[in-house]
C-alpha cells in the first residue's frame, strides 16, 4: 500500500515535469516575441519592445530560464504574471476556490443523479422508465456545454426574472465563507450545466454494471436468505457495481476541468478555466503554465485516488 | 494514468472484442469467407436508430453543400450586412424571425438561416478532418510503441500520460496561444494535437496483444521487415477498433471545433460558424432568442446524430458490448 502510493506519486512528479518542460517548449517553439510586441504597445519603436523582452528575461537561454523556473518551483513559487507583476499563486489561490466549488458541486449532482438513474433503470430494464431515463441520457450526452449553460440562462434566469421570479442571477460568484446561501445560488445553474452532461455517462454505466452484478449468484444467495430487496440492491448489488463508475470518475476530474472552462465562460464565473483563457489570449506565460501545472495535479491525484477507491470497494483488489 | 475526452471514449470500447465475431447466421446459402469489417456493416444496416442518425447526417451534409444553394434562394450572402426595419432597427437591434429572414437576423443585419447553412460547411469540414488526423496519428504512435517496445515505448508511453493529464479543451486552447495566426486548418491540427494521445493509448494495448501471435511470427519468419509487419500483418487487426473510435469521437471533434469559436480562440470571423454564433448571441439572448437558437439546434442535431450513429457502429462491430442508449 505504502509503496504502492508512493510509486505513483514518484511517476506523478515525473509526469508533472514533463508537462512543464512541454509548456516551455510549445511556448518558445511558438513565438515568445510576440509578448513583447504586444505588452508594448502598438506605437513602440523596436527599442522599447527590445527592453520590454529583455525585462521579462526572455532574452536569457531556455534552459537558463527553465531552471530558474524549477528553482522557484520547488520553494514554491510560481513567478508573477506579465501584465500587472501579481504573483501567480495569488491568481490561482483566488480562482482555484471558484472552480472548485463548481467542480465538487456538480460532482456530487451528477453522480447522485445518474447513478441513481442507472439503478433504478437496471431494476426495471427495457421498461418505459428505463427508456425514458436513457433517452433523456442521450439528449445531455449530446447538448455542448455551453449550448445547455445559456439555455438554463435564458429559461431560469431570464424567463423567470421577467416574470417577477428574480430566483437565479445571471453571473457572479460569492464566497462560500462570505455568504453560503448566496453561494448556492450563484453556483445552481453552473452546477446543474455541468453535472447534467456528465450525468448521461454515469446512468448507462451504473446501468449496465447494475445489471451485470444483479445477474450474479451471491445476489441469488442475499434473496434465499429473506434480504429486503432494498438491502440486496444496495449492500450486496451497488458496492460492486460502482467500481467502473468510480473509474469513470477519475478520468471525468480531467473532463470537468476542461468543462469548467466552458461553464465558466456562460455565467462569468473567475475560476480558473476563466483565468485560462484569458491568460492564454495574453499569451501570459506564467498564469498558463501555473494553471496547467494545477490542473494536472489533480488529475493526477484523482488517478491515484481513484485507485485506491477500487481497494475500499472491493476486497479482492490488491494494490501493488 | 487514464482521463481525457477520449477515455470517454475508449470506456465504449471494450479491449480484445474485436478479434473474432460469431460465424453467420443459419439460412446464408454457400460458405463465404467474409471479413469482420462486412459483417459489421451488415448489422449496422439493420439497425433502425444508426439509418435514421444516418438519414440526419446526409441532411446536413447536403444543407452544408447547398449553402450557397440556400444563399441564391434567399438572395442574402452570408456576410452582407442589411439594414433596414426588416434586417436591423436604427438602434441595432437584430430582427424575428420574418418572410424575408426566415431564422431572423443577427446583430450585424446578417441572415441567419443563410449563416447557419454555411457554419455546416465548417462544423463538418473541421470535425471530420480532425478526426481523420486523430485516428491517423493516434494509430501511428500507437502500432509503433506497441510493436517496438522498449525505449520507443518508455518515452512514448510518458508522453501520452503528460498529454492525457492535461484537461483536453485547457491543452487545445494552449496549442492554439502557441501557433498565433489561426485558421480553419490548423483548428484540426489543434483538436487532433490534444486528441491523438487517447486514440494511440487504445491502439497501444491492441498492438502489444497481437506482437507475440502466431501470424506474426509466421511473417517474421519469412523474413517481413518489421515495417512490412507494422502495416501489413498488424494494422488491418486494429482498424475495426479505429473505426468505431472514430464514429465516436466525430461528434467530440464537433463540439471542439463550436468551443474553440465560442471562447474566441477557433476560426476566425466574419466566416459564418455555429460556435461563434452562439458566442455573439450570448450578449443578445434576452431580446433575440433565434440568434442563439437556430445556430444552437443545429450543433444540437448535429452532435445527436453523430451520438447514435457512433453507438450503432460501436454495436455493429462489437455485438457483445452493451449499447450507450437502450434501442
Amino acid at each position: 500500500m505504502i509503496r504502492f502510493l508512493a510509486r505513483r506519486l514518484a511517476l506523478g512528479v515525473v509526469v508533472m515535469f514533463l508537462v512543464t518542460i512541454a509548456v516551455y517548449v510549445m511556448f518558445f517553439a511558438g513565438n515568445a516575441e510576440n509578448i513583447a510586441h504586444r505588452m508594448a504597445g502598438r506605437q513602440a519603436t523596436p527599442d522599447v519592445v527590445r527592453r520590454v523582452y529583455d525585462n521579462l528575461g526572455l532574452n536569457r537561454p531556455i534552459l537558463a530560464q527553465y531552471g530558474h523556473f524549477v528553482w522557484r518551483l520547488l520553494h514554491g513559487d510560481l513567478g508573477r504574471d506579465y501584465y500587472h507583476q501579481v504573483p501567480v499563486t495569488t491568481i490561482l489561490k483566488q480562482a482555484a476556490p471558484i472552480t472548485f466549488s463548481l467542480a465538487i458541486g456538480a460532482a456530487v449532482i451528477w453522480l447522485v443523479l445518474g447513478v441513481s438513474a442507472g439503478v433504478f433503470s437496471s431494476v426495471r430494464p427495457r421498461t418505459l422508465a428505463d427508456r425514458a431515463f436513457t433517452t433523456t441520457a442521450l439528449f445531455f450526452y449530446s447538448i455542448p456545454v455551453f449550448v445547455l449553460g445559456l439555455t438554463l440562462l435564458y429559461v431560469f434566469f431570464y424567463q423567470l426574472t421577467v416574470h417577477g421570479l428574480a430566483i437565479f442571477p445571471a453571473s457572479g460568484y460569492v464566497g462560500l465563507t462570505s455568504n453560503p446561501y448566496e453561494w448556492m445560488r450563484h453556483l445552481i445553474l453552473p452546477w446543474l450545466t455541468l453535472a447534467l452532461i456528465s450525468a448521461a455517462a454515469y446512468t448507462r454505466l451504473s446501468r449496465t454494471s447494475m445489471l451485470e452484478v444483479l445477474g450474479e449468484d451471491y445476489i441469488r444467495t442475499a434473496r434465499a436468505k429473506g434480504l429486503s430487496e432494498r438491502r440486496v440492491i444496495v449492500r450486496h448489488g451497488l458496492r460492486s457495481a460502482l467500481a467502473p463508475v468510480v473509474t469513470q470518475f477519475g478520468v471525468d476530474v480531467a473532463t470537468a476541468l476542461g468543462g469548467a472552462i466552458l461553464t465558466e465562460s456562460v455565467f462569468g464565473l473567475p475560476g480558473l478555466g476563466y483565468e485560462s483563457v484569458h491568460a492564454i489570449n495574453d499569451q501570459d506565460l506564467p498564469v498558463i503554465v501555473g494553471i496547467v501545472i494545477v490542473a494536472a495535479a489533480a488529475v493526477i491525484l484523482a488517478n491515484i485516488a481513484v485507485d485506491l477507491m477500487y481497494a475500499v470497494l472491493d476486497p479482492r483488489v490488491r494494490l501493488h | 494514468m487514464t482521463q481525457g475526452i477520449g477515455d470517454a471514449i475508449s470506456s465504449h470500447v471494450s479491449e480484445g472484442a474485436f478479434e473474432t465475431l460469431p460465424a453467420n447466421a443459419p439460412g446464408t446459402k454457400a460458405i463465404e469467407g467474409r471479413s469482420p469489417v462486412s459483417l459489421a456493416f451488415d448489422r449496422l444496416r439493420r439497425d433502425r436508430g444508426a439509418m435514421i442518425s444516418l438519414g440526419l447526417i446526409v441532411a446536413i451534409i447536403v444543407l452544408a453543400i447547398a449553402a450557397p444553394g440556400v444563399a441564391a434562394l434567399t438572395g442574402h450572402g452570408p456576410n452582407h450586412q442589411y439594414r433596414g426595419l426588416d434586417a436591423l432597427s436604427p438602434s441595432g437591434q437584430p430582427h424575428a424571425p420574418s418572410t424575408t429572414f426566415w431564422f431572423g437576423t443577427d446583430d450585424q443585419g446578417r441572415d441567419i438561416l443563410v449563416r447557419t447553412a454555411y457554419g455546416a460547411r465548417i462544423s463538418l469540414m473541421v470535425g471530420i478532418g480532425a478526426t481523420l488526423i486523430t485516428i491517423t496519428a493516434g494509430t501511428v504512435v500507437g502500432l509503433l510503441t506497441g510493436y517496438f517496445g522498449g525505449i520507443v515505448d518508455t518515452v512514448l508511453a510518458r508522453i501520452i500520460d503528460m498529454v492525457l493529464s492535461i484537461p483536453y479543451l485547457l491543452f487545445a486552447i494552449a496549442l492554439v496561444a502557441i501557433l498565433g495566426h489561426i485558421n480553419m486548418w490548423l483548428v484540426m491540427v489543434v483538436i487532433a494535437g490534444a486528441g491523438w494521445a487517447s486514440v494511440a493509448r487504445i491502439i497501444r494495448g491492441q498492438v502489444i496483444s497481437m506482437r507475440e501471435r502466431e501470424y506474426v511470427e509466421a511473417a517474421r519468419s519469412l523474413g517481413a521487415s518489421d515495417w512490412r509487419i507494422i502495416f501489413v500483418d498488424i494494422l488491418p487487426n486494429v482498424i475495426a477498433p479505429a473505426i468505431v473510435f472514430a464514429t465516436l469521437l466525430l461528434p467530440v471533434s464537433v463540439v471542439t471545433e463550436a468551443a474553440l469559436s465560442y471562447l474566441g480562440v477557433g476560426v476566425p470571423p466574419p466566416t459564418a460558424d455555429w460556435g461563434q454564433m452562439i458566442s455573439s448571441a450570448q450578449g443578445l439572448y434576452q431580446e433575440a432568442w433565434w440568434y442563439l437558437f437556430f445556430p444552437g439546434i443545429a450543433l444540437l442535431i448535429t452532435t445527436l446524430a453523430f451520438n447514435i450513429f457512433g453507438d450503432g457502429v460501436r454495436d455493429a462491430f462489437d455485438p457483445r458490448s452493451d449499447r450507450l442508449f437502450a434501442k
